[in-house]
């Protein structure tokens, strides 16, 4: 081992330090900071006071934050399912795809990079009649002879499931980009054995595809519970919450900042971090013991 | 390390060190500062401060802040910082003006007001005053006192274009007094010209809260209804039910435009400003926005379609636009003396005319005559800011979500009495 002499340390110390402070500085004070505030009442002007418990115990008896969850909830059940399957099977097609393989990449990535705003307001316009919207899949679906089919896709009966929908769509291009990764990690010698063995296609995928894309799946589904569970502006440019209908977690705490409660938003924060660390690690957990299953993980 | 890198390094650390020195000790000077977010009157304010400097050599810059959201964050960011403006404004709810007081950063105006028999006061309408006044036994431990200076009144009016009117055979100066004359023309001028019976930005919630707080006064009286507020009458009460019901039949009706819950309010004026629309539901400051949007639109105000002949219509309204005084700005004095002139009748005209909002002071003649017929209004004015309590927030989150569902057809009128009430008994147990 090598022993550093004091300056040796110092200067090694120096070029982690601006990286250190702004993590401090960006990260770690404003975590304490929003943990501190979680057990006072503070509403940004006057000096805040100390409450205990009394804003978290208002936050789990408060039935509009479960709903909130509830509604989290099921955009990331959709996310879950439609969108991240939607995405593998996109990633695996075009990874047997020879030609225009770039292409297709770049074609499905290109939704994520845009601003959720944008994606609300362009949504919102597609699919609301008018005075609000342009009504344009209406009038596509007129035009294509299925006027039958056309209806208030916004409204109360399916803004929930239209809301995911649109949810899914703008994101399923970050799963199908890992999806895709994790796929050129697999050795072709695999597939070749396997195929000499006399195993068809569904067999290649249940039996070397999936489980050696399950640490990449983990990942996908725990960024899609993180990335779903914190949906925020899009939905708020498409519905605004449509009556309590598509109002989720950080919309509230969002409402609460913007009505001067910050001790309850933090706490919200802090409960909904809560919720989705213990989420996140369920579904490692889960997903090692399926590893260990599949022997791709050795004990 | 070369030279230049060292000189570089040297400077980055200079400005960062800088960045955090507290500013220098405040001097007085011959500037005013103003912070705003009303990005319709910058250029009217801007000629305001220009006649000022003419008469009085003094300068006063008006630095606009938009949109509102962004300003009223920075406004609470800097008063945390103690750096706060000559004179600024407060976005929100009385009970932010409230900390803002308590915290410091307003100047109490009544020794201003009342000089010379109280003729500042004298000058204002009670109602838009209100806003910004405290009395003395106040529900949020402020010192009695007037906080603010109104610059204009807004109250929120219903509103119909004569041209569908017109369109559909009906008198195009009658406009509708009753809640089934209201649902009778709609449905008519509907049919007749195929145009939505009613738009309004019910997305944004306080919208429903103003008119169901219109009818609640006009069912059930002011004195039941601030009852209710105090508890002593509960939200499940008939009269509640009947103003709920009002909501479902609006909807039932058939005259209210699809995706009227999600609608904005913008996206309210731009359709009833394009004649997509009979009835809206907007602020005085509709005026100036249909104006811009379309100035050929041949409209007018009418009150509340009444629900009741028992007690009289309240219009929600009061100042629209209010300016503070820094209290620990060394220019206060200067401050002041500025915004008295600001609400002199001379003033008040001149934004009246430019800005097409309702002047906050009485007396004024040269006003724009789509805004006459509202000043008789001016008496019946209603706030949450000038009544002696407040529903607490959490109920009223209730309260205007329930009124969206009811519009969107998700909970019924009874379902949604109960829900409030529970909140509020919830609340109150607490």
């Amino acid at each position: 081992m090598i022993s550093l002499s004091a300056k040796e340390k110092g200067k090694n110390f120096s070029f982690v330090l601006p990286a250190l402070i702004v993590f401090t500085l960006f990260y770690i004070y404003p975590f304490f900071y929003t943990f501190v505030l979680s057990f006072q009442d503070y509403d940004l002007i006057s000096d805040a006071k100390f409450v205990g418990l009394t804003n978290f115990r208002e936050t789990l008896g408060d039935k509009d934050w479960w709903g909130a969850m509830y509604n989290g909830g099921f955009i990331t059940f959709w996310a879950l399912t439609f969108q991240n399957i939607l995405a593998l099977m996109l990633a695996m097609a075009v990874f047997k795809v020879v030609r225009m393989n770039k292409f297709y990449r770049v074609t499905f990535f290109l939704l994520p990079i845009l601003s959720e705003i944008i994606i609300g307001v362009l949504m919102k316009q597609l699919l609301v009649s008018e005075p609000i919207g342009k009504d344009v899949f209406n009038h596509l679906l007129r035009n294509a002879g299925l006027g039958s089919m056309t209806q208030e896709w916004l409204g109360t009966d399916r803004v929930r499931l239209i809301t995911a929908l649109v949810h899914c769509w703008k994101g399923f291009g970050w799963a199908f980009v890992i999806f895709l990764a994790g796929l050129h990690n697999i050795p072709d010698h695999l597939y070749e054995a396997a195929r000499i063995d006399g195993a068809n296609s569904w067999q290649c995928f249940w039996k070397i595809t999936l489980p050696l894309l399950m640490p990449v799946l983990t990942l996908v589904f725990v960024l899609t519970i993180l990335g779903t569970m914190q949906a925020f502006a899009m939905i708020l440019a498409l519905t605004d919450g449509a009556g309590g209908l598509t109002v989720v977690p950080v919309m509230r705490i969002y409402d609460h900042i913007r009505g001067s409660q910050a001790g309850l938003a933090c706490a919200e924060g802090l409960v909904l971090g809560a919720i989705l660390i213990a989420v996140s690690f369920t579904m490692f957990f889960i997903s090692k013991k399926i590893r260990k299953k599949y022997g791709v993980l050795q004990s | 390390m070369s030279n230049l890198k060292r000189l570089f390094l040297i400077l980055i650390c200079i400005v960062m060190i800088a960045g955090c020195m507290p500013a220098g000790s405040k001097q007085k000077s011959e500037r005013i500062v103003i912070w705003h977010w009303i990005i319709d009157r910058k250029d009217t304010f801007d000629a305001l401060a220009k006649m000022y400097k003419d008469q009085t050599g003094i300068e006063v810059e008006f630095k606009l802040f938009f949109p509102p959201d962004i300003y009223r964050q920075k406004v609470i960011t800097v008063a945390r910082a103690q750096k706060l403006p000559d004179i600024f404004g407060i976005l929100g709810e009385k009970k932010i003006l409230a900390s803002f007081i308590k915290a410091g950063h307003v100047l109490n105006l009544n020794s201003y007001m009342d000089a010379d028999d109280a003729s500042w006061r004298n000058r204002f309408y009670p109602q838009t005053l209100g806003l910004v006044t405290f009395n003395e036994a106040n529900n949020y431990g402020v010192d009695e006192g007037v906080y603010g200076v109104p610059i204009d009144t807004t109250l929120m009016q219903f509103i119909y274009n004569k041209a569908l009117f017109k369109k559909a055979g009906l008198n195009p100066s009658e406009a509708p007094e009753t809640f089934d004359q209201f649902l009778d023309y709609a449905k008519k001028i509907k049919k007749a010209v195929g145009v939505e019976g009613f738009v309004c930005g019910w997305r944004e919630r306080w919208l429903l809260n103003s008119v169901a707080t219109e009818w609640a006064i006009n069912i059930m009286g002011e004195d039941k209804f601030i009852k209710t507020i105090k508890g002593e009458v509960p939200y499940t009460d008939e009269d509640w039910i009947r103003v709920f019901s009002l909501f479902a039949t609006l909807r039932e009706s058939g005259i209210l435009s699809s995706n009227i819950g999600t609608m904005t309010n913008k996206e309210s004026e731009d359709a009833f400003s394009k004649g997509k629309a009979v009835f809206s539901f907007n602020g005085s400051w509709a005026v100036n926005v249909y104006k811009q949007l379309n100035p050929d639109l041949d409209y007018a105000f009418f009150s509340l379609p009444k629900a009741s002949d028992k007690f009289p219509v309240k219009i929600w309204g009061g100042a629209g636009s209010s300016f503070m005084v820094n209290a620990k700005s060394p220019n206060k004095d200067k401050a002041v003396a500025f915004l008295n002139w600001l609400s002199d009748v001379e003033q008040q005209e001149f934004l009246a005319r430019e800005t097409n909002n309702l002047p906050s002071i009485k007396g004024c003649e040269s006003i724009p005559e789509v805004l006459r017929p509202l000043l008789k209004d001016m008496d019946s004015l209603t706030h949450p800011n000038i009544w002696p309590y407040n529903e607490d927030y959490r109920v009223t989150e209730v309260f205007n979500r329930g009124l969206q569902q009811i519009v969107m057809g998700i909970s019924t009128p009874e379902e949604v009495a109960r829900e409030v009430q529970n909140s509020k008994e919830r609340i109150s147990r607490k």
